[in-house]
């Protein structure tokens, strides 16, 4: 975007200051949208798996529902317990909601299209998303108070278990396309099955990564049926108990935006991202970023399709398939697709 | 201009949050500005072009480290007045190991300054090789150059864990209650409930 701002007779800094605010802009305001609309979405699967016709008064078809709940809880009054440590309370959200907008910042929504093209761009996805943890454990502890407390426990304990494991098929992809660069990683998918097909899920020793990926999302997310921060049988609300109006709603709009970026990284490492299911010239006259959002809505509903249907796991199966299963499995498929690799690909160097 | 400007911003925040860091007198709020301290370390990190660095340096301090921390932490019944009483008795302690620290860093950038070691050899194969991603130097350095030095590194690592598993895991085995995952998954149904139509007011036999 740098040259059309410098061919408004912009100077060359200038340009690149205007251009990364007007790519913020453009990432965040559709990214909002997004979160609202798919809040509707959720709720609608949800109800129509329940035989319920979910959110239909507010608007054609109820489709503005997310509108008004927004402005509801943006006129209610903000309450601070007494007891709370008032400073971190307040900040907790505002961390939620940040980093659930700056991890956004590597994700390519076409070839070139992306407002960081950072050589470590995953790494910096883990980086943050390793950040994520810190509001919900900064707001259990601060609202000082029971059921908070145990879910910000248990949400540290649960991050940090799926993100060792969400490393090593990292790696595995890594390794794979030869690039931590988000773009290098969706160009190497090319025509990657057969020549024809784009993804690397269509990959023997790339497609149980992908299952444990999407299985290692949901937990990273805290959904359903990994949701035990927030188990309303146990928990009250967990770490959310306390809040209310908009600091109530940051963390939602920030979990929301979480689950839609871990939905655009399944897309992005396993099934091509921007590129077209098929290596065909027709499906190319599609523009990119409407195949990254098919891809993107495709893995939401399955994340709200398994939210209809699945139980809550209880909290020791949970670090057990965490520790005990992804864990070794990850480890076995890095030893596995990097013996292949030097086997196929890298044979010549030794 | 711009690159001083950051230079400044982020060196003056990791010397403000560090401080902080030691005066706040809440404990959870001292590892919450450590954890600001790393931030901006890594945003030094950046500046200065090793981005792989600073990225793992917010992975594992901030994103694994200080969490273990900050859970600690926050488990803490913190007596206040005990605190300030150990300050006073700990102070000359740690007044001692600042100076060793700041001895260090005198002698550290002054055998620098002098250029009596040479890190990297004149030949400069231990030099980053220009023009390829720190990733890929970094690589080529641990996994070819100094590839003994990291392998026993991370042996003494795996020593050092599995000792740490193996000294909080010595109650017995038995006392314990052991789970049998795979006879939970192979429970069906019929073995552990009954479907019965019992008669009014007979009740059922268990």
């Amino acid at each position: 975007m740098i040259p059309v701002f410098e061919d408004w007779g912009m100077s060359y800094e200038t340009a690149w200051f205007v251009s990364t605010i007007a790519g913020i802009l453009l990432i965040a305001l559709p990214l909002m949208l997004a979160v609202a609309m798919i809040i509707y979405v959720d709720r609608k699967v949800w109800a129509a798996m329940a035989l319920r016709r979910g959110p239909n008064v507010v608007g054609p078809f109820g489709l503005l529902q997310s509108f008004a709940d927004g402005l509801k809880v943006f006129l209610q009054e903000t309450i601070v317990p007494s007891a709370a440590n008032k400073g971190l309370f307040l900040i907790a959200p505002i961390v939620t909601f940040t980093l659930a907008l700056a991890a956004w910042a590597v994700i390519p929504f076409n070839s070139g299209a992306v407002l960081a093209d950072i050589n470590v761009g995953l790494l910096y996805i883990l980086a943050i998303s390793s950040l994520g943890v810190y509001g919900v454990v900064m707001s259990g502890w601060a609202s000082n108070s029971k059921y908070p407390f145990f879910s910000a426990m248990r949400a540290a304990a649960q991050m940090i278990s799926y993100e060792v494991s969400i490393g090593f098929i990292l790696i595995c992809v890594v390794l794979w396309a030869g690039t931590f660069n988000m773009n290098g990683i969706i160009e190497a998918q090319r025509g990657h099955g057969l020549g024809i097909v784009n993804g690397f899920v269509f990959n023997l020793l790339l497609f149980p990564m992908w299952v444990m990926f999407l299985i290692s999302s949901l937990a990273e997310t805290a959904r359903a049926p990994f949701d035990l921060t927030e188990a309303e049988s146990e928990l009250v609300a967990g770490y959310q108990t306390e809040y209310s109006s908009m600091s109530f709603a940051l963390f939602w709009l920030g979990e929301y935006a979480n689950v839609l970026l871990m939905c655009a990284l399944n897309a992005i490492l396993f099934f091509g991202g921007w590129l077209p299911p098929l290596e065909w010239a027709p499906l190319y006259w599609i523009p990119g970023w409407l195949w990254l959002f098919a891809k993107i809505f495709f893995f939401f509903f399955i994340f709200s399709w398994v939210k209809a249907t699945v139980p809550r796991f209880r909290y020791d199966q949970l670090m057990r398939l965490g520790w005990k299963v992804f864990l070794p499995l990850s480890l076995v498929f890095v030893v596995l697709v990097s013996g292949w690799l030097m086997f196929t690909r890298y044979g010549e160097a030794i | 201009m711009i690159q001083a400007f950051a230079f400044y911003l982020f060196a003056g925040l990791v010397i403000a949050s560090g401080a902080v860091t030691i005066l706040a007198r809440n404990p959870v709020h001292s590892v919450l500005w450590l954890i600001v301290a790393f931030f901006n370390g890594a945003g030094l990190m950046v500046l200065v072009g090793a981005e792989f660095i600073a990225m793992l340096l917010v992975i594992v301090y901030v994103g694994a480290v200080a969490v273990l921390f900050l859970f600690v932490v926050m488990m803490l019944d913190i007596d206040f007045a005990e605190l300030r009483a150990g300050f006073i008795k700990n102070f000359p302690l740690g007044i001692a190991i600042a100076l060793v620290l700041l001895a260090e860093l005198v002698l550290g950038v002054g055998a620098w300054r002098a250029g009596a070691i040479a890190l990297g050899t004149p030949a400069g194969d231990a030099a980053p090789l220009l023009g390829e991603s720190n990733i890929e130097n970094i690589g080529a350095l641990l996994y070819g150059r100094y590839l003994f030095l990291f392998e026993s590194a991370g042996i003494i690592l795996l020593v050092a864990m599995i000792g740490a598993i193996v000294l909080t895991h010595r109650g017995s085995r038995a006392a314990r209650g052991q789970q049998d995952i795979a006879r939970q998954n192979a429970r069906k149904p019929s073995e552990a409930t009954i479907n019965t139509r019992p008669e009014v007011g007979q009740g059922i036999q268990l």
